[in-house]
């Protein structure tokens, strides 16, 4: 299950008429990537053969509540994943500047230190506590990049670290600053600078923004588009919030238990959702502008990654289940019309198993 | 029923000899109503938590006064404490923190009942104990009852912490960030559910809350505050449809927005409102800026807010906004109109 889609990096194409895809190159791609936490008789399947492609040039949104997998899908890609989780299948092709494409899951331990930051670096979560708040953060820039550009200058580097403080709408003289002089939205620039600091092609932000207030966090945000335009990166902007990444994310992909449900151009999503999760999940959020609406939200609990129910782990919550839905797990298949550039993993779309869609998935 | 004026809290900072204070909040004025929902919007470091807490008498105030029913609030000793606590609860933000884990829901929920509803036993407590679970749509009881914190998901966790808060029947339920900490995919079943209490049992809810789209959503009234002061308050839907401090427009334009409906506010598209608010953060509360505390990141201030704290100006029916803007001063600023630090024309009015 190779999926592949294609989509133009300019978001403009897409949108206008979604007519066939041209560049649409892809930079990193994950097939059937398992995870399982735990290492005895009984482990936990945290991901189930997630596939997934970033194509060059992309903003590509991963969203879905908290433990559904979307975090160590992006740390198992970069095998950053720490003990007890534990890679079972699959390959994350990254694909370099120049053409060669190395499998990052079977890279020998050298080869993946070289690869990192250089071609992938990731933005953690909390800010704070990804500094070390002994070190003033110009040291801490200089570090990373002396460690990867063994024969440059400490002045060198230092220039170049005022220069990305720059980038990041920091003044310069805040090198000198140690992290606890600086505000939650500086220190996360800080980080964004630090990650940019070796150009790298694919820049992971997992949950950015998810401290910092709603003005802050367009700020940056705004900031991240702006450079990926400039400099030509790709982005997987993780996070919970769909109407976010409905606005910055160019493609946005779904999970849920572990697995992809629904994955497609934004707008799409957003306007026309195909699964009955994602529906949910974009219900989940009242509406600050248009009419006001009464809202559910969605019934029952996230599952418990450990006892999964037999068949689709939505089912338990779903409002369209039936029993097939109880009985077979669904994969990841094309909609129910067969549309350009969607995904969704769903028996509604099966038309042996439902003559009809619900209308709300319909759209 | 619970009214607040002129709420002010300072926390003294530093060492010996420095007499610093934080102004964590200054000179809020609040109004609960029964069975309404009042938002208090801010973003971290706002201080909305610290007027939760000192609604609660949790912190002693620095100054200012608490009215309830009338009657001024303030409690000393542990009695009137237990007292004011009968009426007055309050939800926290993680109900994986406020449960205690080693007790189950039954000891939990008993606990309170026997503190504030006298010492039931048997089945009076058993119909108690159901009573109170089932108000919070947890059903069946008998499932949930026996459980540990630790069994249960964060959407039931957070029920059976308002669970615990009902048990003392309280006219006034603070909820500070109730949902805050919880699964999107659930969090509107708890506004739900508050709204559900609020309208059955007329409980006046305070919901301290960042998000001003939840608000919109929950609340009948809004207050947002911003470093410790209430910039403009409002019902709900005015406040967020048509706000009126430059504050207020900010936060409403920085708001995730996926329909992009090119709503407009003030007369300004919400793009043309981000990039007229100067980037920049809170000021610091150790030393807060002199005048209107918002002056510092807002495009239209001129010298008078700099120079002096505005009052709430009337802005419409039951709105109020802390901005020059609407007074009738000769110097005040106009919304709209860019300064970039010279004052504003006298004669345009807003």
């Amino acid at each position: 299950m190779s999926a592949s889609i294609t989509t133009t990096a300019e978001r403009g194409a897409v949108r206008e008429g979604g007519r066939p895809s041209s560049g649409g190159e892809p930079v990193l791609e994950i097939r059937d990537l398992s995870v399982d936490y735990g290492y005895g008789d009984d482990p936990t399947h945290v991901l189930r053969k997630v596939s997934l492609t970033l194509n060059r040039g992309e903003v590509l949104g991963l969203a879905g509540e908290s433990g559904c997998g979307k975090s160590t899908l992006a740390y198992a890609a970069t095998r950053l994943l720490a003990p007890p989780g534990l890679i079972t299948s699959g390959e994350v092709w990254l694909t370099g500047r120049d053409g060669t494409r190395a499998d990052l899951l079977r890279l020998s331990d050298r080869e993946l230190r070289s690869t990192r930051w250089q071609d992938i670096a990731i933005v953690f979560q909390g800010a704070m506590s990804s500094l070390n708040p002994v070190y003033r953060i110009g040291r801490q820039i200089v570090d990373g990049i002396l460690a990867h550009r063994p024969g440059l200058s400490r002045s060198a580097a230092a220039e170049r670290a005022a220069e990305l403080l720059e980038l990041v709408g920091i003044p310069a003289d805040r090198l000198r600053s140690y992290p606890h002089q600086l505000s939650g939205g500086m220190r996360q620039r800080v980080m964004i600078a630090m990650a940019l600091a070796l150009e790298p092609q694919v820049l992971i932000m997992d949950e950015p923004t998810t401290a910092l207030d709603v003005v802050m966090q367009r700020q940056i945000l705004e900031q991240v588009m702006e450079l990926r335009d400039r400099l030509g990166f790709s982005v997987v902007l993780i996070t919970h919030d769909v109407s976010l990444l409905v606005e910055v994310a160019d493609r946005i992909a779904i999970m849920y238990a572990g697995e992809i449900v629904e994955q497609a151009d934004a707008g799409d999503v957003y306007r026309r959702p195909r699964h009955p999760y994602a529906h949910g999940l974009l219900g989940s959020f009242p509406p600050l502008h248009g009419p006001r609406r009464e809202l559910s939200g969605i019934p029952g609990s996230p599952p418990d990654l450990s006892r999964l129910p037999q068949g689709c782990p939505f089912a338990p919550r779903c409002p369209h289940a039936t029993d097939v839905c109880r009985e077979a797990r669904p994969v990841l298949g094309t909609t129910r019309s067969a549309e350009h550039g969607r995904l969704v993993s769903c028996h509604l779309h099966d038309p042996e198993l439902r003559d009809v869609l619900p209308a709300e998935l319909a759209r | 029923m619970l009214v607040a004026t002129g709420l002010t809290k300072h926390f003294p900072v530093g060492g010996v000899g420095v007499r610093k204070v934080v102004h964590a909040v200054d000179g809020v004025d609040l109004e609960l109503r029964r069975g309404s929902v009042l938002a208090v919007v801010g973003e971290s470091g706002s201080g909305k938590s610290t007027v939760a807490r000192l609604l609660a008498q949790l912190l002693p105030l620095t100054a200012g006064q608490v009215l309830l029913d009338g009657h001024d609030a303030r409690v000393r000793g542990r009695k009137a404490f237990r007292r004011y606590v009968k009426r007055v609860q309050m939800i926290f933000q993680d109900p994986f923190g406020s449960l205690n884990p080693v007790h189950t829901v039954r000891y939990i929920l008993t606990r309170s009942v026997r503190i504030h509803r006298g010492r039931l036993r048997g089945a009076e407590l058993e119909a108690a104990l159901t009573e109170l679970l089932e108000r919070v749509h947890l059903t069946p009881a008998e499932r949930y009852v026996d459980s540990y914190p630790h069994e249960l998901s964060g959407g039931q966790r957070q029920r059976v912490a308002i669970a615990r808060a009902l048990a003392a029947d309280p006219e006034v339920l603070l909820a500070d960030e109730p949902i805050s900490m919880l699964d999107v995919s659930i969090r509107l079943g708890i506004l739900n559910l508050l709204q559900d209490l609020r309208d059955r049992l007329g409980i006046a809810i305070l919901y301290i809350t960042h998000d001003i789209a939840s608000a919109r959503y929950f609340a009948d009234r809004t207050t947002v505050l911003y470093a410790g002061r209430v910039m403009e308050t409002g019902d709900s839907e005015s406040v967020t449809q048509d706000p009126k401090h430059p504050y207020t427009r900010l936060l409403v334009a920085s708001a995730p927005d996926p329909d992009d409906l090119g709503g407009t506010v003030g007369g300004l598209t919400a793009g043309e409102v981000r990039e007229s608010g100067i980037g920049g953060e809170p000021p610091s509360l150790i030393d807060p800026p002199p005048g209107c505390r918002f002056h510092p990141r807002c495009p239209f201030a001129v010298d008078l807010c700099r120079r002096e704290v505005p009052d709430l100006f009337d802005v419409g029916a039951g709105r109020t906004a802390a901005c020059w803007a609407y007074s009738d001063r000769g110097d005040r600023p106009v919304i709209g109109q860019r300064t970039t630090g010279v004052r504003a024309d006298e004669e345009a009015a807003p």
